[in-house]
């Protein structure tokens, strides 16, 4: 079953299409990465899909409900209840240390519980980083951090806009470790990334290309892992 | 978790938030003062005015009725006096404490040994008063004519063996009978006559200058007067005339009950002639308006200038406060877009903003509550020479004030946070 299904949307800025009749779904559990060029509409297509943007024209199924008509604050509940977000630059608060900004999820979400932002962090890595502010984090760390808050309310769907792009290749490989680690334990995941090691780790990929779904490439041998691609000199 | 954020931000931005402090506390403490003032004002420039005479006449009514009709102001023409030993009720209606001074007069006409006529005036210089109520005090003209210029000698004093038969002479008289202070002057009255040691020279640049001016006992002498006024020049603390003491003015019995007990227990020049002719048999104590109108219309100026003050010292605080709280926001918006994405609504996010946003204005408010107390001392004793009463309604005023400055400051800061998208600030579309 879909958990998310997009039906002809599109996102229109003016003259401008930035999607154009976009049609694609995703089941639950499932790990997909839209890959595309700049300006192909990624960005666009994961604001929409987060709740953060509307459509200009189609359906949104999330969990069978169309979000597309909804308006802010009911957005807000669904990004709050249903999505969980990772950023490129990674957008920790910088005067709160690395479990508050944890912690800050669920103060917005339920309660604040200390214990479990600890074991989030704990999840990725970080159990010796958690009173640490943002600035005395690397830049692998701190998007570890953002993983922690993204899943700490048992989102839906982990909506991941460029999760690596910051990074260096080692941190990129512990992110998508705690990718896979995800996907083994159900949760959802919609990775948007113009890297195509990353993007070829997924179960699916959807290319995007001027606002249009160019083509989807099912990973007929998924792994979770990114595979090494070793130069030799001929 | 709500208090770690603000505690955090509050640190955070420390800078910003000291400069919002500050702006407030320099709101708060120009508010204080000019309210503290302002409450204080009306006894302040009362008592400062008390230096242009009295303000309320008291005559008998025979003779206020003649005087009304024939206009004959000053000229005692139908024969009726005041009763001297009913002065002492002066100091016992309900508004006794704002009585600051008074003194009767009674005119008698004497001539001099050149054959010339001349007025000579019965008054209390510094006359001692014992009350039954067990005050002790000093009343006369010597308070009450304070631009009275002594040219020539000293003032008269009561209180000095022998001063009954002293006088002071107007610069007029003086300058006519070439007077001057030490003279003997002998006056002849309608039933005795007297030698008068002229104790000074005065020059009121008015019509007193024509008169002789000695001790009550020494006029009522002349003219076999004992116990007998002419009038009574009385200075009293009074509150500016309203509609309510206008309406009194023009008819007590015209003011239902609860009117009534509001003007008698509120100090309008009214309602403190209204006492004083109660305890004074056949008089009719009327307010000299000049003064009196003059004293309400420099203290409602003076409030209306404090009110304008302490109005524009808010407005400004508020427009400070308004650069500075978006001036904030505006920094922090990549912060506040992140909260909004991960589920924070408007109301939480503006909710945090305004509560650092009011610790802070509550905090700078005290200080400048504080401030302004000391300002307004200083004012007190700049301009009044006396310290200002702290008056505890001044809190709350200034409580209310500063809150409201501050959300009115925050306005453009909440509509730039209820506007945020998410979007704009965390991929800078």
């Amino acid at each position: 079953m879909s958990l998310l299904e997009l039906k002809n949307v599109s996102k229109i800025y003016g003259q401008l299409r930035a999607l154009d009749n976009v049609n694609f779904s995703v089941n639950k559990g499932e790990w997909v990465s839209v890959m595309g060029p700049s300006g192909s509409g990624k960005s666009t297509m994961m604001n929409i899909i987060g709740a953060l943007d509307k459509a200009s024209e189609g359906e949104i199924l999330l969990d069978g409900e169309d979000i597309a008509g909804k308006n802010a604050h009911t957005l807000t509940d669904i990004r709050r209840d249903k999505i969980g977000l990772i950023f490129q630059q990674f957008h920790l608060v910088s005067y709160l240390t690395a479990v508050e900004n944890v912690m800050l999820a669920q103060y917005y979400h339920s309660m604040p519980d200390e214990k479990e932002a600890i074991e989030a962090l704990k999840r990725v890595g970080l159990e010796d980083r958690v009173h640490h502010y943002p600035s005395q984090l690397s830049g692998g760390e701190q998007q570890r951090v953002c993983v922690a808050r993204a899943l700490i309310n048992y989102p839906e769907i982990i909506l991941a806009d460029e999760p690596t792009g910051n990074l260096d290749e080692a941190n990129e490989e512990v992110v998508v470790e705690l990718f896979r680690k995800l996907h083994e334990d159900g949760t959802t995941l919609i990775v948007v990334t113009h890297n195509p090691e990353v993007a070829e780790v997924a179960q699916r990929t959807i290319v995007l290309r001027n606002g249009k779904v160019e083509r989807e490439i099912i990973n007929e041998n998924f792994t979770g892992k990114i595979k090494k691609v070793t130069l030799t000199e001929k | 978790m709500f208090i770690r954020m603000i505690f955090k931000a509050f640190f955070r931005q420390k800078k910003k938030m000291l400069m919002i402090a500050f702006t407030i506390a320099l709101g708060a403490s120009l508010a204080t003062a000019m309210l503290s003032v302002m409450l204080d004002v009306g006894d302040k420039i009362n008592q400062e005015l008390k230096a242009y005479g009295a303000n309320i006449t008291v005559t008998p009514k025979s003779s206020s009725v003649i005087s009304d009709l024939y206009d004959v102001d000053g000229e005692n023409v139908t024969g009726s006096y005041l009763a001297e030993d009913e002065l002492g009720n002066i100091k016992t209606i309900f508004w006794a404490f704002n009585i600051v001074d008074y003194t009767p007069f009674v005119t008698v006409s004497a001539q001099m040994d050149n054959g010339s006529d001349i007025n000579v005036t019965g008054v209390w210089f510094n006359h001692y008063m014992s009350l039954p109520t067990g005050e002790e005090l000093y009343a006369g003209i010597t308070s009450l004519r304070t631009w009275w210029e002594i040219t020539d000698g000293e003032w008269i004093d009561e209180s000095e063996a022998g001063e009954e038969n002293c006088a002071m002479v107007g610069a007029q008289v003086a300058q006519e009978y070439g007077i001057s202070a030490g003279d003997t002057i002998h006056v002849r009255g309608s039933a005795s006559d007297v030698d008068l040691v002229v104790k000074g020279i005065f020059d009121d640049g008015g019509d007193e200058d024509d008169s002789v001016f000695v001790p009550l006992d020494t006029a009522q002498a002349l003219a076999d007067m004992d116990g007998k006024i002419d009038s009574i020049e009385v200075s009293a603390l009074t509150t500016p005339d309203n509609e309510l003491s206008q309406k009194a003015a023009r008819d007590p019995s015209s003011l239902s009950v609860s009117q009534y007990e509001t003007w008698y227990c509120t100090a309008y020049v009214s309602s403190i002639c209204y006492q004083i002719e109660e305890v004074i048999t056949d008089s009719v104590a009327s307010a000299v308006r000049q003064v009196a109108d003059s004293e309400g219309q420099i203290l409602d100026k003076t409030q209306l200038l404090m009110i304008l003050i302490t109005i524009l010292s808010m407005v400004g605080a508020a427009l400070g406060i308004m650069n500075l709280v978006t001036a904030s926001v505006m920094e922090r918006t990549q912060e506040l877009g992140l909260m909004k994405a991960i589920g924070a609504h408007t109301g939480a996010i503006t909710g945090l903003v305004l509560t650092e946003i009011l610790v802070t204005a509550v905090i700078g408010g005290m200080a400048g509550y504080f401030a302004g107390l000391g300002f307004a001392q200083i004012i007190g004793q700049t301009v009044f020479s006396s310290s200002i009463e702290i008056r505890p309604m001044v809190i709350p005023i200034v409580a209310v004030l500063v809150i409201a400055v501050t959300l009115a400051g925050c306005v453009p800061a909440m509509r730039m946070v209820r506007k945020l998208r998410p979007t704009e600030v965390l991929h800078g579309k």
